[in-house]
């Protein structure tokens, strides 16, 4: 396809069809066209695929390059964690290992960030326990995305007494407090896993994006081509997921990108209080907790999986903003 | 339409057969009586209370014939738009009746009005927000073809959808392109594309020129024009430019807060103006000649538009009118041709004082 700046390209069409006066208007209108267009230009740019625009723009964005080789690391790890470390992370050794300290020269070895309390590679754990982390970040946003994109959806669309009663129910939800919220929830079962976690904190957390939808929705129903689309007689169906979905989902990824780390923190808090993931599985959030009995004697065994916890939260956040940076016009 | 490959004029008349039945040129298509659009004031937030209503188009009434195009003209906020919502059933009527070759088509739904919908087309104002970003032309244009698969075999739509580029001026080969590869004309003719895919017999036209710049207007009037010749269409050509209304029309009608005040021929209309708003809105219309412009004597009305949420008694023109009187805030004036005049006067006028204006010079020009 021809560059778009190529404004030859822009000539109409010569077709001996048409009529002889709307052609001879055409060409002579030819050359007052083009210098016409420029002042659309602004409008053109902005006008020009929304998403290739953003991919433009971040791939100039070192913030962006950099939290996505980051997060692209992290999703192999938690895929494939044996091919980063031999040392099996559930092995204890209390004779030889307990609280051993970093051994630099021992590169990706088990013996690489230290012991912990019950002699434990503290590198194997931090490799392992991205599993975790990344399985309840990605699950929690991918549940809450489409409850709470749908739900945005359908308030949106429909608006009056649809949208009353779903934007009251988003309200009460809203009000309780994710963690404090999913501390009840998760209370009520006694054996925890990651989809324990995952269900608590996509109940809690699907309000947020219905918001975001909703207000995304109520702005795109009102545009000229949906009206279109109804004058030509088009359905619910069509209307919603061919001409305002593709057109309102831009600022629900944003949103959810951004919340992606904080549903990772999220998981380590609850962990770390006990209340999240339990023993056999691997997590940060175990980690940290079981490493502040040694805080003061050993505090690297600390100092690991927090950091890989930070890396992880801010890598996600990073990226989202820097989403947003890219989808905002405005910012622009 | 032209799967013959005979060139948009040589095929020019589309498949008659799918029509229901034949209206001959010069009867009625659409008929439109007493509509009404209120679109309530409410007040409260969870139990609303309505206290009045804005009234948008308070008891219209016109035909339109087949084969014609009937211009419509008013100032902003006279319900112009209003009415081609209604008219699309967009927007519920409040009251009032559309029938279309006499088939009531104000309160269809489901099946009935998406069949309705074949027929009555729309062409929208601003062809930057008309058209899906998201979409490429074809897909676009061939949208029409989706929702109504008996128009189109699945096989052909592709041949469709280039034959429509093709008629509207634009290159076939563009089916791929998305719209923010065109510019503001080239977009309101893949618009126009969209409203003919089905064949329709109505185009309503909601200011279709207006968003574009003024050389490309003439362009998309020009094919509009053609258009019209080649597949007998009947327009409804809603405009505040009264001199494209003039060259478009054969008839024109004038809104003033929601009611139609002046109906009839462009000619009846532009030279022989008897309602006081519609020599006010003539006059007022940028005459190209600086001498010319010295000497017209234009009509300057004082005030505001009245809310349409609280129109005025009687005659709602009656606060800006220097010929009101005490009949006109009681008695509401029928649109009716006026009793007193003859020739090219006697026309639908809403007054009670209808005449020509006594200097009587040309304020229309002609583009």
């Amino acid at each position: 396809m021809p560059d778009i700046h190529d404004e030859d390209s822009f000539e109409p069409h010569p077709k001996p069809g048409i009529s002889r006066l709307d052609y001879a208007g055409e060409q002579g209108m030819a050359v007052e066209q083009e210098t016409l267009v420029e002042p659309d230009v602004a409008k053109r740019e902005e006008a020009r695929s929304l998403w290739g625009d953003a991919w433009r723009d971040l791939r100039r964005r070192p913030i962006f390059l950099l939290s996505v080789v980051l997060i692209l690391l992290l999703v192999v790890m938690a895929v494939f964690p044996w091919a980063f470390t031999d040392a099996n992370p559930r092995k204890a050794d209390l004779v030889h290992d307990y609280l051993r300290r970093p051994d630099w020269t021992d590169f990706f070895g088990a013996g690489w960030f230290g012991y912990d309390a019950q002699g434990r590679s503290i590198y194997a754990r931090v490799v392992y326990g991205a599993r975790a982390s990344i399985t309840v970040g990605i699950f929690v946003t991918a549940a809450v995305t489409v409850l709470g994109g749908l739900t945005g959806m359908v308030a949106g669309y429909y608006g009056r007494a649809v949208d009353a009663v779903i934007s009251r129910v988003v309200d009460i939800f809203f009000g309780i407090p994710l963690l404090l919220g999913a501390l009840v929830l998760l209370n009520a079962f006694t054996t925890r896993t990651v989809w324990t976690v995952v269900l608590a904190l996509a109940v809690l957390g699907w309000t947020q994006i219905a918001r975001v939808m909703r207000g995304a929705v109520l702005t795109v129903k009102q545009s000229d081509y949906v009206v279109a689309g109804r004058a030509l007689g088009a359905g619910t169906g069509r209307l919603m997921f061919r001409h305002i979905l593709p057109n309102a989902v831009a600022p629900v990824i944003v949103v959810a990108t951004i919340a992606l780390g904080g549903y990772i923190a999220t998981e380590a808090t609850l962990s770390f209080l006990g209340i999240g993931l339990q023993d056999p599985t691997i997590s940060w959030g175990i980690d940290i907790s079981s490493a502040q009995k040694v805080i003061r004697t050993a505090p690297y065994v600390l100092f690991f999986p927090a950091a890989a916890l930070s890396a992880t939260v801010l890598a996600f956040i990073m990226m989202g903003d820097a989403v947003r940076d890219a989808l905002d016009p405005k910012l622009r | 339409m032209t799967a013959d490959g005979a060139g948009p004029t040589g095929a020019a008349v589309p498949e008659e057969a799918a029509f229901a039945q034949e209206v001959p040129r010069g009867e009625p298509i659409l008929e439109v009586r007493d509509l009404v659009k209120h679109f309530p004031l409410t007040r409260g937030v969870l139990f609303k209370k309505q206290v009045g209503a804005v009234k948008a188009v308070d008891g219209v009434s016109f035909d339109l014939m087949q084969g014609e195009t009937l211009g419509i003209v008013g100032e902003s906020g006279c319900g112009k738009s209003t009415l081609a919502k209604v008219l699309m059933n967009l927007e519920p009527a409040t009251g009032g009746s559309v029938r279309y070759k006499g088939e009531e088509i104000s309160r269809l739904s489901g099946g009935a009005l998406k069949a309705v919908r074949r027929n009555i087309q729309m062409v929208f104002q601003d062809p930057y927000t008309s058209l899906n970003p998201r979409m490429t032309v074809g897909d676009i244009i061939g949208e029409p073809f989706e929702i109504h698969p008996e128009v189109a075999p699945r096989g052909d739509r592709r041949k469709a959808v280039q034959d429509l580029l093709d008629v509207v001026g634009l290159n076939p080969e563009y089916i791929n392109r998305y719209p923010h590869q065109f510019s503001g004309g080239q977009r309101q003719r893949i618009g126009i594309a969209r409203g003919l895919a089905l064949k329709p017999e109505i185009i309503i036209c909601d200011e279709p020129v207006s968003a574009l710049d003024v050389s490309v207007q003439a362009q998309v009037i020009n094919l509009l024009e053609q258009l019209q010749g080649e597949f007998n269409l009947s327009y409804m050509f809603i405009a505040h430019d009264l001199s494209i209304v003039r060259h478009i029309s054969d008839r024109v009608g004038v809104m003033y807060l929601g009611k139609m005040v002046e109906i009839g021929s462009d000619e009846q209309i532009y030279d022989h103006a008897t309602h006081p708003y519609t020599q006010a809105l003539l006059s007022a219309v940028p005459v190209p000649d600086p001498t010319a412009r010295e000497s017209r004597d234009r009509i300057v009305l004082t005030g505001d538009v009245p809310s349409p949420a609280n129109p005025p008694s009687g005659c709602r023109f009656r606060t800006r009118c220097w010929k009101a009187q005490e009949r006109c805030a009681v008695e509401v004036p029928p649109l009716a041709p006026p009793g007193w005049l003859s020739g090219p006067a006697f026309h639908d006028s809403a007054c009670h004082f209808a005449a020509e204006r006594e200097s009587g010079e040309d304020v229309g020009s002609r583009p």
